[in-house]
């Protein structure tokens, strides 16, 4: 993929968080967990588009800060029973950078 | 390889177990599951319902056969097993299959007991058991006329009930002078007999049964007076006893039940046993709510986490007979030592018996109405202290001075379309729907499931009753002691007592030590955790920002949209030209729309970004304002009046104390948010009396008020004392706000706070003690020396920048 940007390095994001990459066809949150794997959501939740990155990460989930949907980080999906999913972005760290594709994986409509 | 789990019976307590194991470690074991009925698993509390008609047995399966492929678990449907070898550990059924086990689970039920009368094997004549006896009452019903139930208790009443709603005349046959004597005492059972008698149903009572008479199949029933009634079906329901053959033939020690330990094992440590064929400390239950405790317990051994043992249940009855409401839990009858609390009125059906020691409650009985059932068994199994609305009672919940709620608790009455969850917008048919579809038994499910309760959590009590009245006596209530939440076992008050004892630094070393069953916590006991350690160690700075809820985190509170709103402090309610300049400038110079007068005394600006937070407050820090942490779980406002400095009524200068109030107390976390007042006489025009601290002056001093609540469920102050300084005010305050501090549990506000512990208890610790009460004031000065520093300042200084800025700009 030709698309790589560099977002940053890990340690601008605070561990258990997240940050936010800024952009005009709606923000992507880079979430950083206990094991410093990295991951990139649209932040917006499924449910009522409540912003991901302000929300509490709990393994390898997110909690959303409105109504505490769980959004699994690796692919975006609503933790059952609820339903809907947000999109995730191709992520990997080159040496100390983050590298972030701006295109999204497939299989999820709320990009 | 794998160990193997052999699950003898393939019932409610067996799955359960079976599905509880699964959540925890679904790769455990290879699973084989033997169960004598032909059928996946089902809810066999709902067979009643099923014979009335009110559902189908597809709406009372559990678990289709599907479920088992799904779970790679064997299932033998059909199969009785006929003996466990212990020496070769294999189980052996009647086809002769052999399964070998590591570890052997007997979950075998009980029997329906058949009273030992010639002509009890008479065709016609069943027990109610299972699918197949329903089966055979609902075709009886269709070809017969007459119908005799033997058996006056719970199950007896409901399958009577049932065969009346498919058409049958029918005859209930009981031992005693009055049903149900098992959970009900004369009154209630008085009031059951006639009501159903209303219905249609006859009595035959103090009646024992000599024989079942009939050629080929059953024709009458005779009794030991020498009496006979016609019958075409004969239903056993006199009692059940604990299925304990097999474990019996293979040795394992039984005495009524299959005896096992607080970790559910027999004696025989490879071997466990759950549900009505186990016997725990000298009880073996009938009821679904142990046995779903039962079975979180036994699989947490199984798959070797080795925590949390079963202490036993406190139960609670209802019977499932549409229409008829009754309730009862624990020691109902009294003694000697014991206090009864009545309400009988017969022309409106209705009765309670509470039974009352030391101000506790030890059981109740309810008839006709029992929405308060669920209200008093939690009194109960809390041991709540109810000398504080002692008097009130008998009345319900509703009347505690409880003008949020009203009326509007009669949940049996409320419609469909009735909105149970204000803040998610779900209704009672949603909630129904979800616990009838998804077979859910909960509060954790229904809040899964629906979101109903899983915010502000004020209608829980609502749900608990919809919940209870949906599923009847399967209503699995919480454990005796609440957990937190679903990360572990441990309460509030236990998790408290760790950090007291163990002196825990971080929330890692809390989970590891407290073995949290999750990596991380989730966003329930996180934040609670963060709270109670900074709360325990306030010099050591603890803090953790990211198990904090983001307006904690950000110092503002987020708006639907995702926009925030900044309330800088205005101290008493006072403010100055410069203060509403530097407000007016801020929201000019934003572009901010909405500027709003809060309800206590301040003014918010509503729609800013993120990214501008620090900025704003760099703004209004210049003019010399501070956050008013609108957003936290800290103090929010002090309320005053303009007090005796200008009003012709004032008697103190409450403008003045409010702010000494305010200077004190700002900037402490809490276990939720926390309101002051002070009003300048007892026109109490500041709302003193619906805060959790509010002061009335009087001529002689000051009136100290505590426990008040506006919000969604409006609970009055009630008064702690008189005192005549504005020093001893300012102490109360203190000791009272770090006794609140260092007991309420995390999101407790300090009206529930105070209901749970007693008023009592809070007078002792602050009014009887002087010395306690000025060492909680200490304390709670000295933690006020590390949290006076204002939030936004630091961060308009570039503290956190990280978390008001995007890390990258695209585009």
């Amino acid at each position: 993929m030709s698309d790589w940007i560099e977002i940053g390095t890990l340690n601008e994001i605070p561990k258990l968080g997240a940050r936010v990459v800024s952009r005009a066809e709606g923000d992507i949150a880079v979430f950083r967990t206990a094991e410093d794997k990295i991951f990139a959501l649209r932040d917006k939740c499924p449910h009522k588009g409540g912003q991901l990155s302000q929300g509490i990460v709990l393994g390898d989930r997110v909690a959303c800060p409105l109504h505490d949907w769980k959004i699994g980080l690796d692919n975006g999906i609503a933790i059952a029973p609820d339903e809907g999913c947000a999109a995730s972005f191709p992520i990997k760290m080159e040496g100390e950078k983050i590298m972030l594709s701006t295109t999204p994986n497939d299989g999820c409509a709320n990009k | 390889m794998k160990e193997k789990l052999v699950v003898i019976g393939n019932g409610m307590a067996g799955i359960r177990t079976v599905e509880e194991l699964l959540k925890i470690d679904s790769d455990a074991y290879d699973i084989t599951v033997f169960g004598a009925e032909p059928y996946g698993n089902y809810n066999r509390i709902m067979l009643s319902p099923v014979l009335a008609g009110d559902k189908t047995i597809d709406e009372i399966m559990l678990n289709d056969i599907q479920w088992y492929k799904d779970n790679a678990i064997t299932l033998h449907s059909g199969k009785e097993v006929t003996l466990i070898d212990r020496v070769n550990k294999k189980v052996i059924a009647d086809d002769g299959t052999e399964e070998s086990y590591d570890r052997l689970l007997i979950a075998t039920g009980s029997d329906p007991f058949i009273i030992p009368v010639p002509g009890n094997d008479l065709d016609g004549v069943i027990s109610f058991r299972d699918i197949k006896d329903v089966d055979a009452m609902l075709a009886a019903s269709k070809k017969h006329k007459h119908a005799v139930v033997i058996g006056g208790g719970l199950l007896g009443l409901e399958a009577a009930n049932g065969l009346m709603q498919q058409g049958m005349s029918v005859t209930v046959v009981h031992l005693m002078d009055k049903l149900m004597e098992r959970q009900m005492d004369a009154p209630a059972a008085a009031m059951l007999k006639e009501s159903l008698e209303e219905r249609g149903l006859h009595f035959l009572m103090e009646a024992s049964t000599e024989s079942i008479i009939g050629k080929d199949s059953v024709e009458k029933v005779r009794f030991k007076d020498g009496s006979e009634i016609y019958a075409d079906l004969v239903v056993m329901a006199v009692g059940i006893k604990p299925n304990i053959k097999l474990a019996k033939e293979a040795g394992i020690h039984c005495e009524r039940g299959v005896i096992v330990n607080d970790t559910l094992q027999t004696y025989d440590p490879s071997i466990y046993s759950v549900g009505e064929c186990a016997q725990h400390r000298g009880v073996a239950y009938g009821l679904v709510a142990p046995l779903f405790e039962m079975a979180k317990v036994c699989a947490n051994h199984l798959a070797k986490m080795g925590i949390g043992t079963y202490s036993g249940t406190m139960t609670s009855t209802k019977l499932k007979v549409t229409g008829i409401d009754l309730f009862s839990a624990g020691n109902f009858i009294g003694d000697d030592t014991t206090d009864e609390l009545v309400f009988q009125d017969k022309a409106r059906g209705v009765y309670r018996k509470i039974v009352v020691k030391d101000n506790k409650i030890l059981g109740a009985v309810m008839y006709g109405d029992t929405i308060d059932g669920s209200w008093y068994f939690d009194l109960m199994r809390d041991g709540t202290d109810i000398s504080e609305f002692r008097e009130n009672l008998l009345f319900g919940q509703a009347h505690l001075g409880d003008s949020g709620h009203g009326d509007d608790n009669r949940v049996a009455a409320m419609a469909d379309s009735s909105e149970i969850c204000g803040c998610n917008g779900v209704t009672k048919g949603e909630i129904v729907n979800a616990i009838t579809v998804n077979k859910i038994f909960t509060l954790d499910e229904v809040r899964a499931h629906t979101k109903a309760s899983s915010s502000c959590g004020s209608c829980t009590g609502l749900v608990e009753s919809l919940m209870s009245h949906v599923l009847g006596g399967d209503y699995s209530t919480a454990p005796h002691l609440k957990p937190i939440c679903g990360c572990t076992d441990k309460s509030h008050d236990t998790v408290r007592a760790e950090i007291e004892k163990q002196e825990f630094k971080s929330i890692r070393t809390l989970m590891d030590a407290l073995e949290w069953k999750t990596p991380e916590g989730c966003s329930k006991c996180r934040p609670a955790l963060n709270y109670y350690l900074v709360c325990k160690f306030p010099e050591l700075n603890l803090d953790d920002a990211q198990s904090r809820f983001i307006n904690e985190r950000a110092h503002a509170n987020i708006q639907g949209d995702g926009t925030y709103s900044v309330i800088p402090r205005m101290w008493g309610g006072m403010t100055t030209p410069q203060e509403l300049r530097a407000v007016a400038d801020a929201a000019e110079k934003f572009n901010i729309d909405t500027v709003h007068v809060t309800g206590g005394q301040r003014i918010g600006l509503y729609g800013l970004k993120k990214e501008e937070l620090p900025e704003v407050w760099k703004d209004l820090n210049d003019a010399g304002m501070v956050s008013g942490h609108a957003y936290g779980k800290a103090l929010r406002t002090v309320k005053t009046c303009v007090g005796k400095e200008w009003c012709r009524f004032g008697t103190q200068d409450s403008t003045g104390l409010g702010i000494k109030l305010e200077k004190m107390s700002w900037g402490s976390w809490m276990p939720h948010k926390f309101k002051m007042a002070a009003s300048g006489c007892p026109r109490n025009c500041a709302e003193a009396t619906i805060k959790d601290y509010g002061v009335v002056c009087v001529d002689s001093g000051y009136e100290i008020h505590v426990g008040g609540n506006g919000g969604i469920k409006v609970r009055a102050t009630d008064l702690l004392c008189n005192v005549e300084t504005e020093e001893d005010v300012l102490e109360y305050s203190a000791a009272y706000i770090q006794l609140y501090r260092e007991e309420a549990h995390y999101l407790e506000r300090t009206a529930p706070w105070i209901e749970r512990v007693g008023l009592g208890h809070i007078k002792e610790a602050l009014v009887d003690d002087a010395e306690g009460r000025k060492k909680l004031a200490e304390r709670f000065n000295f933690s006020q020396t590390f949290m006076q520093d204002d939030p936004w300042e630091e961060r308009a200084q570039g503290a956190e920048a990280h978390e008001f800025t995007p890390i990258k700009v695209i585009g």
